[in-house]
């Protein structure tokens, strides 16, 4: 018998994109990539949801149309009223859901969920209490290694392990909008600033080598982080899925160079190649896999 | 017991720095056990199980009480520690621990259901449904509050939920959600949430280059200086960046939070404890903002109502000598 294949799904969008571009998008998802599941909805910054509340709606009946799972991933850290009603209301409603901050546990009422990475599931008792609280599928942290990772799903049976494995890592989360800052404004005046950046905003140092994006309150990796693990590693960790983050540019063509590997229908080496080809000119890393410092790279 | 309106809690990073601050006022010194189950984890710092047990002996003979910081997420396949760091709090006679992690939540809720549990600010609870989740799941009586609220989101906060409030008062602030930012893990392979240290000092370097100073983190250059101004400890979030044709503090300007001009709001808005940040300062340092806060505190309970000590005082205390408010004000963000 075959082992099973290393499935494929695309994390929420972390970006501020007008819905036109929003949709193309998830319509080239739908007709032209392998991805399983398709998480949706704003989880960055709660004030730019009703922006394209209408597309998102539209995106994810048109990924359901082409046989994708949809699955709606909650705000990180949702602030006002108007925040935390949406959020438990999707948290009490939502067929699928996927959660990124333990104030949504309750209101799920023990109906099954994903645990995004941004809930600090760091160890196997931390993963068992969520499974027993209804959890299936779990993102782990992004600086977790893939040792630790292994650890907790061999102790965690049943509990699927889906791991961030293209894109901008997402760092950090703040109360204040960098965007805002950039521009002068603060996150109660932003003017949605954050719209002119749709991959975030290289930050560098004084000596001009980026490390950084920030994306309004949210910090990235300036580097794309890409796992050229094997299937066979993967699969040995307990690992079932390789989630990707969406960019502008070559989301695609990275979903599909992934699928072909995974497949053993590639090698690493063609694989990273053509991520290379087909995604932003940025750095390649992957050093929080092999628990060093994330922005390494090291090719297996 | 609390001596005036407002719980004084106070860190110490050491015993001597736990005996100053209790002989200068504080009513709670917080502590941390000297391995990586606290977020202070660096060497020469926090307490053998023996100095726990005589730090507590001596504050409760003074009347103060002693919360043990266990506030650090535990590694896979390596609880264990984490267990014995709750076991050891518990069997040395601390008030509370202070947690941030499920599995040590879970371990101190199983295993010592009378030891008291504050939430540590590192679990970023900040709504009333991720605080009471805490609470009914976990028994925990005090949530300290991470510091992206305004005051009188914090009033209406307190609201909202039954237990306890504790905000930071004085000291470093982080400018990322403590508990959500792996910035130093992505440039130094350690983070608070893996290691308890954030920006740690074994990867920091100096140079000096054509009249100027520089300060590097895991190679990557983190402030630059000419020669004679100060150049401070290279947190990476307290650095100066390019970004969009721009040069700067792009995160957060080198400043301290400071909060003694707005205590009173703080009381109105039903807070109970504040907590003075500094684990890794000095026991000088962690005396006297430990003397200004009782100073103040007492001045809030007394008839005219007025601050002892301005701001200002404070400030020369301060990281970068500099106060401010942070998030407390609205304009912060």
């Amino acid at each position: 018998m075959n082992p099973s294949p290393i499935a494929l799904s695309l994390g929420p969008l972390y970006f501020n994109w007008p819905s036109g571009q929003l949709l193309d998008f998830y319509a080239r998802i739908a007709d032209e990539t392998p991805v399983e599941r398709v998480y949706l909805g704003e989880i960055v910054c709660g004030k730019r949801g009703p922006l394209t509340q209408l597309a998102v709606a539209t995106a994810a009946e048109r990924l359901e149309r082409a046989g994708k799972t949809v699955i709606w991933s909650t705000l990180i850290s949702p602030v006002n009223r108007r925040e935390r009603r949406l959020t438990e209301e999707l948290v009490r409603e939502g067929e699928q859901v996927e959660l990124n901050d333990f104030g949504g546990l309750a209101g799920r009422a023990g109906a099954g969920f994903t645990a995004g990475p941004f809930l600090n599931v760091y160890n196997e008792d931390t993963a068992l209490m969520l499974q027993e609280m209804g959890c299936t599928r779990w993102c782990p942290p992004v600086e977790l290694s893939l040792q630790s990772i292994s650890d907790i799903a061999a102790r965690c049976p049943g509990l699927e392990t889906e791991l961030f494995g293209f894109g901008r890592l997402p760092l950090a989360h703040s109360g204040r909008c960098y965007h805002a800052r950039q521009h002068g404004l603060n996150r109660d005046s932003c003017r949605y600033v954050c719209e002119h950046d749709p991959d975030g905003c290289r930050v560098s140092t004084l000596d001009g080598t980026a490390f950084l994006a920030f994306n309004g309150v949210q910090t990235l990796s300036d580097g794309l982080q890409l796992c050229t693990e094997t299937p066979e590693t993967l699969r040995m960790a307990g690992i079932s899925a390789l989630r990707l983050s969406p960019h502008s540019i070559g989301t695609v063509e990275v979903a599909n160079a992934l699928r072909k590997f995974l497949d053993g229908d590639s090698s690493a080496r063609e694989m990273v190649e053509a991520v290379r080809a087909s995604t932003l000119p940025l750095p390649l890393v992957n050093g929080y896999l092999a628990g060093k410092a994330g922005l390494e790279w090291t090719m297996a | 017991m609390t001596r005036g309106p407002l719980e004084l809690v106070c860190p110490a990073g050491t015993p001597s720095a736990l005996r100053a601050a209790v002989n200068a006022g504080a009513d709670t010194v917080y502590c941390g056990l000297r391995d990586e189950t606290n977020a202070r984890n660096f060497p020469g710092l926090n307490f053998s199980d023996p100095e726990l047990a005589e730090g507590v002996a001596y504050a409760h003979q003074r009347g103060a009480k002693v919360m043990v910081a266990i506030n650090t997420f535990a590694q896979a396949g390596k609880t264990a520690i984490w267990a014995r760091a709750v076991d050891a709090a518990a069997a040395a006679g601390a008030d509370a621990i202070i947690a941030a992690d499920m599995a040590v939540l879970g371990q101190a809720a199983s295993h010592h259901p009378d030891l008291r549990v504050h939430l540590s600010v590192q679990a970023a609870a900040g709504t009333p449904e991720a605080i009471r989740f805490y609470a009914n799941r976990f028994g925990v009586k005090r949530v300290v509050l991470p510091r992206i609220l305004s005051i009188p989101e914090i009033k209406a906060l307190i609201g909202e939920i039954d237990i306890e409030v504790e905000v930071f008062a004085f000291g470093g602030l982080c400018v990322m959600t403590e508990g959500r930012c792996d910035l130093s893990s992505y440039v130094t392979g350690r983070s608070p949430n893996l290691d308890g240290v954030c920006s740690p000092p074994e990867a920091v370097s100096y140079s000096r280059q054509d009249g100027s100073r520089s300060v590097a983190l895991g190679g990557l250059t983190i402030d630059r200086q000419v020669d004679g101004a100060p150049l401070g400890y290279p947190t990476l979030c307290k650095g100066r960046f390019m970004a969009g044709g721009k040069t700067g503090h792009l995160f957060e300007d080198p400043v301290s939070l400071n909060t003694i001009d707005v205590l009173p709001q703080l009381l109105d808005a039903g807070v109970t404890a504040l907590k003075i940040e500094g684990r890794q300062r000095g026991k000088a340092y962690v005396e006297a903002v430990t003397r200004q806060f009782r100073q103040a505190i007492d001045a809030l309970g007394g008839a005219d109502g007025q601050p002892a000590a301005g701001a200002a005082m404070l400030n020369t205390l301060a990281e970068g000598q500099r106060g401010t408010v942070g998030a407390y004000k609205k304009t912060w963000r």
